[in-house]
């Protein structure tokens, strides 16, 4: 990454963690409602990843998909929107925090069910095969959703059909509440289930975005030569609890501060000021972040909500809901 | 070949190629359909055209075969997935219970998913309570989906163009008895709308409504009534999803007297939505109370003594039918 690559990418972080700090006092104040589930703490997974992915690959996200949603162009207004029900959200509030969802920019949706999308990202990548159109696409996961079964397949059906597609867990080291290593048969959740599938695998450190943007880049190159899957294992951690209700009471406190004093954001201005750039420059962006994510809470916050009509829209593709003729 | 017999097994590999001829985003998936051309045969040459660039052999992964069939679907390319026995379908249920139904609509319509997923369905065949179960009523109760469930080689033909073609997801039930049963080979470009049902004998005392296995069934019992003096209208629904209720509440103008033929158990059988459409807004159009003849609420067993126990016969049709006449 070139200084102002870097630069671009730690300003798109501060932008996510500052649109996950709405979030979550939105939340607090009554205007969002259900639950979210914040990614503060996983920035430079989704930023690094996006920032070494072309315009046109796809992505595919899990619940825990804001920072995914935002690193591939969906505007923190759209998503505060969603968020709190106006009918400009990302989806037209039909989505909200678990399926944020931008595919025109190739954010191919957030999927609440555990696992569930890794299938789709082969499919996917699949049909980049098929039309040999040159795309990427990539899942990103937890760690608990190495246990679950489409894990598995669709890490073999990848590999035997050499598909471009990238699996990249985000091992915060819990599934809800529970630590990972205690419902898990091997240390490493993801990287060293890689091998019964003949599959490349890689485990990097998660919260440093250079890393995580050198990963992916070779992994994608990779992928569009022709020569198949790459499985991802990041390591990172979340600095909230699973989702709103949680105030992640069972982390011990060693393992919190260690991993707070190796925040992705800290982590990239240092990268920036050994290469150089001033703290000026560095502030400037924060800024500018702050100002862009104030206006967007400003303006979600007077969107209108959506139609009642709009409940029987697009349940079909010709957009209505008609199950009768 | 006009003589030659086309069968409902034929059609359905016939109706693929149609469609994979036409249209070079037709690509299909699942256990066993290239070169082996399918465990029921129903892709059989498709393998041998298309080769092995549009006939996808995968493993046996229920959830990767359809999760990848979204992901294609959703991004260029109109997959035809197969599970091979509808029991299958609930090791991915997932995907078609939450994934593919519901994709278009929490997006706000930024997705679509123009996929088919056929599958083998239903018993008579003697393969036991696993590899026996007629399962449209799992997909009924699910909004985002079009069910589709045809009785004959001309209709799985039309169909399965109408299917392919959809922009919306469909779950196409190609019945296991019905697949040795032969017909016209319909001409080329035939295409059966989505949702409209077909009159399968016209008739004045009693509607029967009916679907896929249960069309063969209904049309013998109807042909046994008539040498009785009872005249029965036999309706194919040909799907569930679009519903085509117009032409059941039409018919019913006519009869007055309505039996529903189901394979699927009685307990919350597609039969079920039938009445209650009627109940609610053809009520004065009855003389006489509805029946369903249905599924039992029990696993279908192996023998087939025990099995025709248990699932819609031509004598149990035949029964309800004249109860009714005589109500
Ligand atoms: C199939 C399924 N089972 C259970 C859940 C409930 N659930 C939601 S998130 C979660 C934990 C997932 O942990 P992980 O995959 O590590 O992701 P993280 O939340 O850490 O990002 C569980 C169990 C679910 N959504 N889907």
């Amino acid at each position: 990454m070139t200084p102002d690559e870097l630069l671009d990418a730690y300003a798109e972080m501060v932008l996510i963690r500052r649109t996950e700090k709405a979030a979550h006092d939105l939340f607090m104040s009554g205007l969002v409602k259900g639950t979210t589930h914040l990614a503060a703490g996983h920035e430079a997974v989704a930023v690094g990843a996006s920032a070494a992915l072309h315009p046109d690959d796809y992505v595919f996200a899990t619940y825990r998909g804001h920072h995914h949603a935002l690193a591939r162009g969906a505007t923190p207004e759209e998503c505060l929107a969603e968020l709190m029900s106006r009918s400009t959200g990302l989806c037209q509030a039909k989505g909200g925090s678990m399926h944020l969802t931008k595919a025109s920019k190739g954010m191919l949706g957030s999927y609440a069910i555990v696992g569930a999308h890794l299938p789709m990202a082969a499919g996917a990548a699949w049909s980049a095969k098929l039309r040999g159109s040159g795309q990427v696409a990539v899942a990103f996961f937890g760690d608990g959703a190495t246990n679950i079964g489409a894990f598995h397949e669709a890490l073999n059906l990848a590999a035997v059909w050499s598909l471009p597609v990238l699996f990249v867990c985000e091992n915060n080291l819990y599934m809800e509440y529970t630590p990972i290593e205690a419902v898990t048969a091997v240390p490493n959740p993801a990287a060293d289930r890689a091998a019964g599938y003949n599959m490349p695998a890689e485990i990097i450190d998660g919260n440093d975005v250079v890393v995580v943007w050198e990963t992916v880049a070779r992994a994608a190159e990779r992928a569009r030569k022709g020569d198949g899957p790459t499985l991802i294992e990041a390591q990172t951690y979340r600095h909230f609890g699973h989702s709103r209700a949680d105030p992640a009471k069972y982390r011990p406190a060693d393992e919190v501060e260690r991993w707070m004093k190796h925040d992705p954001l800290d982590v990239a201005r240092a990268r920036l000021e050994a290469l150089g750039v001033s703290p000026d420059t560095i502030a400037e962006r924060d800024r500018r972040a702050a100002a862009t994510v104030d206006a967007a809470i400003a303006a979600a916050k007077n969107a209108p909500e959506p139609e009642p009509a709009m409940a029987f829209t697009d349940v079909w593709a010709d957009g209505g809901a008609a199950w009768r003729t | 070949m006009a003589d030659v017999k086309f069968t409902y097994r034929d059609a359905v590999a016939e109706g693929i190629a149609r469609e994979m001829r036409r249209d070079p985003s037709v690509v299909c998936l699942g256990e066993d359909i290239g070169a082996a051309e399918g465990v029921f045969k129903t892709t059989v040459g498709l393998f041998k055209e298309f080769g092995p660039g549009r006939v996808w052999d995968t493993p046996i992964s229920e959830q990767a075969i359809v999760g990848a069939a979204m992901g294609a679907a959703m991004t260029g390319m109109r997959p035809v997935a197969e599970i091979m026995f509808s029991d299958f379908l609930a090791c991915c249920w997932d995907y078609l219970a939450n994934e593919i139904p519901k994709a278009r609509y929490m997006t706000g319509g930024q997705v679509t998913v123009p996929l088919v997923v056929r599958t083998a369905n239903g018993g008579g065949l003697g393969f036991g309570a696993q590899h026996s179960q007629a399962v449209e009523n799992w997909a009924l109760a699910v909004p985002g989906l079009k069910i589709v469930a045809p009785s004959n080689p001309a209709d799985v033909v039309g169909l399965m163009a109408a299917a392919i073609r959809s922009d919306d997801p469909v779950v196409f039930f190609e019945h296991k008895a019905l697949l040795a049963g032969s017909g016209p080979r319909p001409p080329d470009d035939h295409v059966v709308e989505l949702g409209q049902a077909a009159v399968a004998r016209e008739g004045t005392d009693v509607t029967v409504v009916a679907l896929a296995s249960t069309v063969p069934l209904s049309l013998k019992a109807a042909e046994q009534l008539a040498g009785e003096g009872i005249s029965v209208e036999v309706i194919d629904l040909r799907c569930l999803i679009p519903l085509d209720m117009r032409t059941v509440l039409r018919s019913l103008e006519r009869t007055s007297r309505l039996v529903v033929v189901e394979e699927n158990p009685y307990q919350g059988g597609w039969g079920g939505t039938v009445v209650s459409v009627v109940a609610d807004e053809g009520f004065e159009l009855l003389d006489a109370p509805i029946k369903r003849v249905a599924g039992a609420n029990v696993p279908l067993p192996f023998a087939d003594s025990l099995e025709a126990e248990v699932i819609p016969t031509v004598d149990k049709v035949t029964e309800a039918i004249r109860r009714l006449t005589a109500y």
